[in-house]
């Protein structure tokens, strides 16, 4: 009898061919160890962090587990205001993110000719080639009192609006730039995106025929996008607000550069673990986003968004 | 009593290519219709024109007597089962069904009962709770029938709908569709590739050729009568003879056609029985089909003919490539055709 000719290599690759675990085994090995040891291995070492506590007198971390900087956290009213302030913010940016996103994705998926959805593509992705700080100072010139979203109110006798707009307790301010309405602006920008794209991808996957379906059974239009269109893209705005929803909890570069001055959870972290040098409350900090995730996931498999994955 | 569906001379087209070109055609109540034609020949937007998918760039459609031109397809009385199905995958096999009548708010009270009366019909009674991810294709294929049926239209339109179905259930489905619509009596319109499928259902046939209509007749009169040579190629695979062999042959300055079967093979030199048109050729090929054999025969000028025999008959003794042979067919199974094309 004779057998296939061929050096090491075949050798090989006829190994891997016949042992089709082996192949993947030493392919995700690799990622595997990364994921594991760097990525779960720092994020079980930050929670064990946060089961310590610092001692107020000589400030060293005593490690021992308590649950201390857990109760700091929820009493003191100072913390609760950062958290509720972050929660509501990304509530406001994921929601505006949505209602300004799922328009431009409609149009992308089923309106756009090849060569325009070329240019949305292009028009969505640009800004995120372009370094974050550079466009979040860039926001604060444009928010500012002599920048061009004043003059250009200016230019349409539309100050009066503006400043009675500012005058709003809470979300109001000295300038945009100074308020949280100015915030609320850059988050949304920056994190529109996130959003279009997986709404974008999930229309993309609606086939035609079940819109014309819905049309022929006697839909109009807006049955057919409340009982189609809208349930079939969900998924989509579910993926992409969990995008803006954890990346609005954990940035804390926007709420110091623009916005009025009180705290967010990512700048709470930041600060105690430099300055402050209090690792543990940092470590309890940083859990917060996690858990609200963890909670808005929850809410959001409820609504049925991954039943059709 | 006005026909179900007129089309007065539609065109549409996409771009520069004229999809449905000046079409003109009526459709009897309660008739089941086939629209027959290779793919790009414009049957299918003929369909779509009158569910209201697309609306006519000129012309007039009319459905049971009211011009729907301009109508869009949620507000028409027919409905389609479309070549994917196109179920909603985020609905149950119930819901889908009673989703024509949902949003046209028939109560839950009412539409319950009709949707599970609908899938009883066509025997997915115990599946309304699945998914239609779920289902095999031929009980999508049901699915979508039930969906389409619910609303009761006048008008039923079916894009090639057992496509995607292997042989044995395409054909179980032809019987079940043509009984389907004889206990029903709504008008069909029924859009196939598929000659063998639109003879076998139909009432009437329209073939379809380069977005106009070739020829609106009977299966019979299709089969028996074509008008031109692409309805005799297409309907029937049949033997076109060019003006110039039909003179020589029969004194005839058309085309003509005959049937394959209607072709017999003989020895060279054999006697032709009266009646009989001989023409000699050369054995090119030969298939076998179960019960027939189709064999090629090249002519001395160069035309294909094919000829199908029963494998038991005599003739399939001579057939074997390269052996020289006569092709004979009676005078009376000749069939005179219009030269021009389309």
């Amino acid at each position: 009898m004779n057998t296939v000719a061929g050096g090491w290599s075949r050798a090989l690759s006829t190994f891997f061919y016949r042992r089709p675990n082996r192949y993947l085994l030493l392919l995700l090995l690799p990622p595997l160890l990364w994921f594991g040891t760097v990525y779960l291995g720092s994020l079980l070492s930050l929670l064990l962090q946060s089961f310590y506590s610092i001692n107020d007198f000589t400030a060293e971390v005593v490690r021992e587990p308590t649950l201390a900087t857990y109760r700091e956290l929820v009493t003191q009213p100072a913390h609760i205001d950062i958290v509720v302030r972050t929660l509501s913010m990304a509530i406001a940016v994921t929601i505006a993110c949505a209602l300004i996103g799922f328009p431009i994705a409609y149009y992308m998926a089923r309106y756009a000719a090849p060569r325009l959805k070329t240019f949305f593509y292009v028009g969505v992705l640009l800004p995120m080639w372009t370094s974050y700080l550079v466009k979040v100072y860039a926001w604060r010139l444009i928010l500012a009192k002599q920048g061009i979203i004043s003059w250009v109110l200016d230019a349409f006798g539309l100050t009066r609006a503006l400043d009675a707009l500012l005058a709003t307790p809470v979300i109001g301010g000295p300038t945009l730039t100074a308020s949280y309405i100015g915030m609320f602006i850059v988050f949304v920008y920056m994190w529109l995106p996130y959003m279009i794209l997986p709404i974008h991808a999930a229309l993309e996957r609606v086939p035609r025929t079940l819109v014309q379906a819905s049309a022929d059974l006697g839909a109009r239009p807006g049955q057919t996008f409340r009982t189609v269109v809208l349930p079939l893209a969900f998924p989509g705005v579910a993926a992409g607000s969990v995008f803006t929803f954890s990346l609005t909890l954990g940035d804390y570069i926007i709420p110091g550069v623009v916005g009025a001055p009180g705290y967010f959870i990512g700048m709470m972290v930041y600060q105690q673990q430099g300055t402050a040098g209090n690792i543990p409350l940092a470590a309890a900090f940083s859990v917060v986003p996690i858990v609200l995730i963890g909670i808005y996931l929850g809410i959001v498999k409820r609504l049925g968004a991954f039943d059709a994955l | 009593m006005p026909a179900a569906i007129e089309f007065r001379d539609v065109t549409r087209t996409f771009g520069s290519v004229r999809a449905v070109d000046s079409v003109s055609l009526e459709v009897a109540a309660g008739e089941f219709f086939s629209m027959l034609g290779p793919s790009g020949s414009g049957k299918t937007t003929c369909l779509r024109l009158i569910a209201g998918f697309e609306l006519p760039d000129a012309g007039h459609i009319v459905l049971d007597g009211v011009d729907v031109s301009d109508v869009p397809p949620y507000d028409r009385d027919v409905n389609t089962v479309f070549q994917d199905y196109a179920l909603f995958p985020h609905m149950s096999v119930l819901e889908n069904v009673e989703y024509g009548l949902k949003v046209r708010h028939v109560g839950g009270a009412e539409r319950r009962p009709r949707a599970r009366e609908m899938l009883a019909l066509v025997k997915l009674g115990e599946l309304g709770e699945r998914r239609p991810g779920q289902l095999s294709g031929g009980q999508r294929q049901r699915v979508a029938l039930a969906r389409a049926l619910i609303n009761r239209p006048k008008v039923l339109l079916l894009d090639e709908p057992l496509g995607a179905l292997d042989l044995k259930l395409r054909e179980a489905m032809q019987i079940e569709l043509k009984a389907l619509q004889r206990e029903l009596g709504n008008t069909f319109v029924y859009v196939t590739h598929d000659q063998g499928e639109a003879l076998s259902m139909s009432d009437r046939v329209a073939v379809f050729d380069h977005g106009r209509i070739v020829q609106v007749d009977t299966p019979r009169a299709l089969y028996s009568r074509p008008r031109n040579p692409f309805v005799a190629e297409f309907v029937g695979g049949a033997n076109v003879l060019p003006a110039r062999l039909a003179t020589a042959l029969l004194g005839v300055d058309k085309p003509v056609a005959i049937r394959p079967e209607q072709m017999r093979i003989l020895a060279t030199g054999a006697a032709l029985e009266p009646g009989w048109v001989a023409c000699a050729g050369t054995v090119a090929d030969s298939q076998y089909h179960g019960a027939t054999l189709r064999i090629q025969v090249r002519t001395r000028d160069g035309e294909l003919l094919t000829v199908a025999r029963p494998d038991v008959s005599a003739d399939v003794a001579v057939s074997r490539a390269g052996s020289e042979v006569s092709v004979a067919w009676p005078r009376a199974s000749v069939v005179e055709l219009e030269t021009d094309r389309a």
